[in-house]
């Protein structure tokens, strides 16, 4: 299937021969992947979602091709977990070069015993491809192409759109809407907002090319190299033998000339060597800003994804980040829906991903300055720095060519319950469930991935088995513990753990307490 | 003591942040006499001769390659 050519026909919809706009609980706008990621996530809960879209076609060219681990183990709870790393490209190791010598690699997933790898590297169009074909599995979900939101009216009971199709205007309601629509968010225009930060002054070139090359499945990043002089490079393998190129430009350079064909293929040459046959599969020029909404809520309309908050690309902070936004807001919106939790459980989505933001801003601002230093002295610590690592390890450390993403642990969130049991280090309240090997009878399988989509608890027996427990404290299975499984919880016979539907800790104790646990759900349901 | 050249802090991303943006907005004259400051401080609280002749040396021999009689010489 080429998602990329596929394209989605408009269809009229009984709501444009309404006689009053029709009412709709939730709205999502934009079918990119944090639009369809919270449509799927709200509509396997048993919402029922519309999608509005101003385009009829999925990603043209790759765009985001890295998604994180716990981006992988959210995709698991959204059914595409195992189409998406089956096509995409495993990898674990990165390789930092200066010049022509490597300075270091690192593993970012050096521990083994992990369903899913560090990273996979897949084009934006086949995880929204996936993601489209499994929304579409979904009777509850109705995506309209072509459909532009024109207008938004911000109410307190309700946000109502208009919408542009090409046979004219029509109105609907929304109890809640979320504006998925990308960077440009045209949502975030028409209500007068902007996203605000810093804006880097340098262009990157995209350049990715097919051919069949002996590089490994590792990240090579280069300062300064033979090939590229004073600037830095950027190597990734994506599937379909297709490897992504990035070539730092500077500032001073027209970003239309530097898309042409015959300015692209000398640079790739120059890296890949005379004889190497390959092909332009897309080109690019990109400048970026890392910004962010003063707030991700004005009432009943929520922004999610590059709307909300923007990013360098190093460090692959952008959709994987978004995909995470959804992840969080799934189960709130859910919850205020039908009723189990108040309006105020959806301040907890602003309280814990603006935080996250900052901090995939702050990480991405930090690697953006070594990699594109913005005075003469910083580019002297940067190139000291360079220098001294490869004989001096400490300096290895201060080299950046991007903090690769994280998931945010929501450690100061109005939704945990702090300790009060004593642990050596384990999952804090906030963290999200770390992956470990479990058993069921004969059958291995993963911790993460049985979790359920809704608060669950789990607590280690005398026989070292994992009880799990639904909210309402009826057992719904029982595992075998691994070792890996008890170090990395920090558990011991009693301990008791607290996921949320998100599957990030709420709570955690020592032994299984019912009130305990009761009073921790409240909390965690803004209570 | 020998100098340390093992990772020895615990950020290394905010103390790097913090040394950037304790340079902004100064000319590159500033900077320099700032760097020398900064260094004089430095040595100060290390305190010992033998650390920091290890410091100048590897900082040297990291810049120019050679030329280590002077410093050497001294020992």
């Amino acid at each position: 299937m080429n998602y990329q050519t596929q394209e989605f026909g408009y269809r009229r919809s009984g709501d444009q021969d309404a006689q009053t706009p029709v009412h709709h609980a939730a709205v999502i706008v934009g079918a990119g992947p944090v639009g369809l990621a919270l449509a799927i996530d709200l509509a396997q809960r048993g919402q029922r979602v519309l999608v509005l879209d101003d385009d009829f076609r999925l990603s043209t060219g790759s765009r985001a091709i890295c998604f994180a681990k716990r981006t992988l183990e959210i995709f698991d709870t959204l059914g595409i977990g195992d189409r998406a790393v089956e096509k995409g490209v495993s990898w674990n190791l990165g390789k930092v070069f200066h010049r022509n010598e490597l300075l270091y690699q690192f593993n970012l997933l050096p521990e083994p015993a992990h369903k899913r790898p560090a990273f996979i590297n897949l084009q934006q169009y086949y995880v929204e491809g996936f993601l489209n074909e499994r929304a579409r599995e979904l009777p509850n979900i109705e995506l309209r192409w072509k459909n532009r939101v024109a207008n938004i009216e911000n109410g307190a009971s309700g946000v109502t759109l208009t919408i542009e199709t090409p046979d004219g205007e029509y109105h609907i309601i929304a109890d809640y809407c979320v504006a998925c629509d990308g960077s440009r968010s045209p949502i975030r225009k028409l209500i007068g907002e902007e996203s605000k930060g810093q804006t880097f002054k340098d262009r990157f070139l995209i350049a990715d090319v097919k051919m069949s090359a002996p590089f490994p499945t590792e990240r090579w990043f280069w300062f300064d190299p033979p090939f590229h002089p004073n600037q830095s490079v950027l190597l990734h393998k994506q599937p379909d033998d297709v490897w992504r190129i990035d070539f730092q430009l500077g500032w001073d350079v027209d970003p239309e000339e530097e898309k042409k064909p015959e300015r692209v293929i000398p640079r790739v040459k120059a890296l890949l060597g005379q004889d190497t046959e390959f092909s332009l599969e897309w080109v690019s020029v990109y400048t970026f800003a890392c910004s962010r909404m003063r707030t991700f809520r004005f009432g009943r309309l929520l922004f999610a994804g590059d709307s909300a908050h923007g990013v360098s690309p190093f460090g692959a902070r952008g959709a994987n980040s978004g995909i995470q936004d959804a992840n969080n807001l799934g189960w709130k919106l859910d919850a205020v829906l039908r009723g189990a939790a108040g309006d105020t459980l959806i301040d907890s989505y602003c309280e814990e991903r603006e935080f996250a933001a900052d901090e995939n801003i702050m990480n991405s601002t930090r690697s953006t300055d070594f990699i594109t230093p913005k005075s003469e002295v910083s580019r002297l610590f940067r190139d000291a720095a360079l220098s001294l690592a490869k004989d001096h390890p400490f300096a290895r450390r201060i080299v950046n060519s991007g903090r690769l993403s994280l998931p945010s642990a929501y450690l100061d969130s109005s939704l945990n319950t702090m300790d009060e049991d004593a642990f050596e280090g384990g999952v804090k309240p906030g963290a999200p469930a770390l992956d470990a090997p479990i058993g069921r009878g004969d059958v291995n399988t993963w911790f993460v991935s049985e979790l359920p989509s809704d608060f669950a608890t789990t607590t280690l027996t005398a026989t070292q088995m994992i009880e799990c427990r639904h909210a309402n404290g009826d057992i719904y299975a029982s595992y075998r513990a691994s070792p890996e499984w008890i170090a990395r919880y920090n558990a011991k016979p009693g301990t008791t753990y607290l996921f949320r539907p998100d599957h990030h800790v709420a709570a955690r104790w020592r032994a299984y307490d019912v009130k305990k646990i009761n009073k921790a759900i409240l909390r965690a349901q803004g209570h | 003591m020998l100098l340390n050249i093992e990772p020895n802090m615990k950020d290394f991303d905010a103390f790097y942040e913090a040394l950037i943006e304790s340079h902004r907005e100064l000319t590159t004259e500033q900077s320099h006499e700032m760097n020398a400051k900064l260094v004089l401080l430095l040595a100060n609280h290390i305190g010992s001769i033998d650390i920091l002749r290890d410091a100048m040396r590897r900082a040297r021999v990291d810049t120019v390659g050679a030329g280590l009689t002077a410093l050497e010489s001294e020992n």
